[in-house]
């Protein structure tokens, strides 16, 4: 008993502190404002973790992470509008309450195999084109996703795309809980599972491979095409599903949300936590977003701190808040062997 | 008699091998018959297409012409992880470990060709994950004891004396078990005391792990101790091959080095 609870320790305690959270959000315990914050929290901390493969991990400069999430919400709010919500353009809903709400996690899940599909567009000219070559592909790929967006006028083109709202309602009809809440808590916690046991697996540290010395670990036998196909699908499929998310907690979405704007403030997560750190990841999403509600008074000027703060960041703590360390480093180790 | 033992002695041989890059020839109609079991020496001065003809063995460079077969399979154009899995590993001049990860993840990952598990493995946490994952960890340990490096498994390769990271990146070579194993230059860089080492080591290796070493070395006191074969090569092409003794005499290779004397 005692060794299951030992080996399931993280496990447990985010299932608790996501029931406690999801509970006192439906107790009305913290208000609104204080969920939403949350719910970023949640969609930062995977949107960071998720660059962090690419740009930490395998240490190419990827700055197009806001393509992916663009797709991501797009595929997922156009699927579950069009099944779910009587829209003007997609007509009546198809499918009723109940299949909102069982069916919302297969869109996600859909909308992160979309996103993934088009990290393709990244990870094929990767397998020989790297480093500042590479980062231009991603930004040309960020303006490809958004522009392509900009002109399809059927999901409302540079207008914009709304009717989340409308899903999420049917959600709550069907059991009146804060459902955006549970469902981020539940990709937020699937995601840093994932990438950790990625990269914590020999197979997955092949990624690291490739970032030390790529030429070595082509000839030492990792087969680098299938980690770089693997770390960019990974990672923009993920950021897919982190796009689902946002578009439905904020019920309307518009390409000009998915700019360099948006990748840039993802990078500044991932720096700011520490390169090849899942737990600095984590802890700079947290702190990054809310560090963003605190300057909302400055308003635009928000924009100007921010910055600064990453060049003083670059001057003095180059390697992040982490490092490449993680949590666990700082602490000895109990289970030996 | 020699051509009833060809095919069931082909181990490598590389036939007809010629590479250009643009203009420049860099290796020029190579042909060479690899034995099992015996250990060559390939020198040469500076620049006459030594490593890159290791890096063609291993897949790194596509030859322009020629044919190079492993164990009677062709390795031409093949990528170079399949060439690992096939069973040839190197190492390289300068050394080129994961300097940022420890030995023993070093050890681990360069078994990636034989790891036989995937992503979903991995994800999942399969029962062929463990098993695998730690015949990997077990393979790599083994190795870093016979090694006698088993002190320094947790340390980082670029906290480590030079002479320890040669010797981790053969133990790295090793770890991917290969047949045959590529030397470019273990000795560079190394001072007299580690260079006897080196010797020694070679030869263990030989016989502890039943491999064959192919080796590049400019050093002429392990040419000439580990060597039982020597080609030299010069502008890509060779210019002698044969026993180190008759080597050491040929005019041609005297030449090749110190420029034309009579002149």
């Amino acid at each position: 008993m005692m060794h299951i609870l030992h080996k399931y320790q993280y496990f447990i305690l985010y299932i608790l502190f996501s029931v406690l959270m999801v509970f006192s959000a439906q107790q009305e315990w913290i208000n609104a404002y204080i969920q939403l914050v949350i719910m970023y929290i949640g969609i930062n901390i995977i949107l960071s973790s998720s660059l962090n493969i690419v740009n930490g991990y395998m240490g190419e400069f990827s700055c197009g992470h806001a393509g992916f999430i663009a797709v991501g919400a797009y595929v997922t709010s156009v699927l579950n509008v069009w099944l779910f919500a009587s829209d003007r353009v997609f007509g009546p809903a198809i499918l009723g309450e109940y299949w909102a709400l069982t069916l919302f996690p297969v869109t996600l899940l859909a909308g992160g195999l979309i996103a993934s599909l088009v990290g393709l567009l990244v990870a094929i000219p990767s397998f020989n084109t790297r480093g500042d070559y590479l980062a231009i592909i991603t930004l040309a790929v960020n303006y490809i996703v958004k522009s392509a967006i900009e002109n399809i006028q059927i999901i409302g083109g540079a207008r914009g795309f709304m009717g989340m709202r409308k899903v999420v309602n049917a959600m709550q009809d069907v059991w009146d809980i804060p459902w955006m809440m549970v469902f981020i808590l539940f990709f937020t916690g699937f995601t840093v599972w994932i990438i950790w046991r990625f990269v914590s697996s020999t197979y997955g540290k092949g990624i690291i491979a490739v970032r030390e010395d790529e030429v070595a670990a082509e000839i030492m036998g990792v087969n680098t095409r299938r980690m770089k196909m693997t770390a960019f699908m990974l990672s923009s499929g993920l950021a897919g599903i982190a796009g689902g998310l946002f578009a439905h907690v904020l019920g309307y979405i518009n390409p000009g949300s998915f700019t360099i704007m948006k990748s840039t403030e993802v990078m500044v997560m991932v720096y700011l936590g520490g390169m090849g750190s899942l737990s600095g990841s984590v802890i700079s999403a947290v702190l990054f977003t809310v560090l963003l509600e605190l300057l909302r008074p400055l308003q635009v000027i928000k924009w100007v701190v921010i910055p600064l703060m990453l060049i003083l960041l670059m001057m003095f703590r180059p390697e992040g808040i982490m490092g490449n360390r993680e949590l666990r480093d700082f602490f000895p180790k109990h289970d030996k062997k | 008699m020699t051509k009833n033992n060809e095919s069931l002695m082909s181990f490598l041989q590389i036939n007809n091998l010629t590479q250009r890059f643009g203009g420049l020839t860099a290796v020029q109609d190579f042909t060479f018959d690899l034995q099992q079991g015996v250990l060559p020496g390939l020198i040469g001065p500076n620049g006459a297409g030594k490593t890159t003809i290791f890096n063609i063995v291993c897949g790194f460079y596509h030859p322009t012409i020629g044919k190079i077969t492993f164990e009677n399979q062709s390795i031409v154009g093949k990528r170079p992880n399949k060439i690992t899995r096939l069973g040839i590993a190197r190492t390289f001049q300068n050394i080129r470990l994961w300097s940022e990860m420890s030995v023993l993840d070093n050890l681990c990952i360069s078994q990636h060709a034989n790891l036989g598990y995937g992503l979903w493995d991995a994800i999942l946490r399969t029962s062929r994950y463990q098993t695998k994952e730690r015949d990997v960890h077990q393979t790599a340990m083994n190795l870093l004891e016979k090694m006698n490096l088993q002190d320094h498994a947790q340390n980082r390769p670029k906290n480590l004396p030079y002479g320890i990271q040669r010797r981790v990146e053969i133990a790295r070579a090793l770890a991917t078990q290969p047949r045959l194993l590529l030397l470019d230059e273990p000795a560079a860089g190394m001072n007299s005391k580690e260079v006897e080492h080196l010797i020694e080591l070679i030869a263990w290796i030989r016989k502890e792990f039943d491999i064959t070493i192919w080796l590049i070395e400019h050093d002429m006191r392990v040419v000439m101790n580990v060597c039982e074969r020597i080609i030299v090569l010069d502008f890509g092409q060779i210019i002698a091959d044969g026993p180190p003794e008759s080597i050491q005499n040929d005019p041609k290779v005297i030449k090749a080095y110190l420029g034309n004397i009579e002149e």
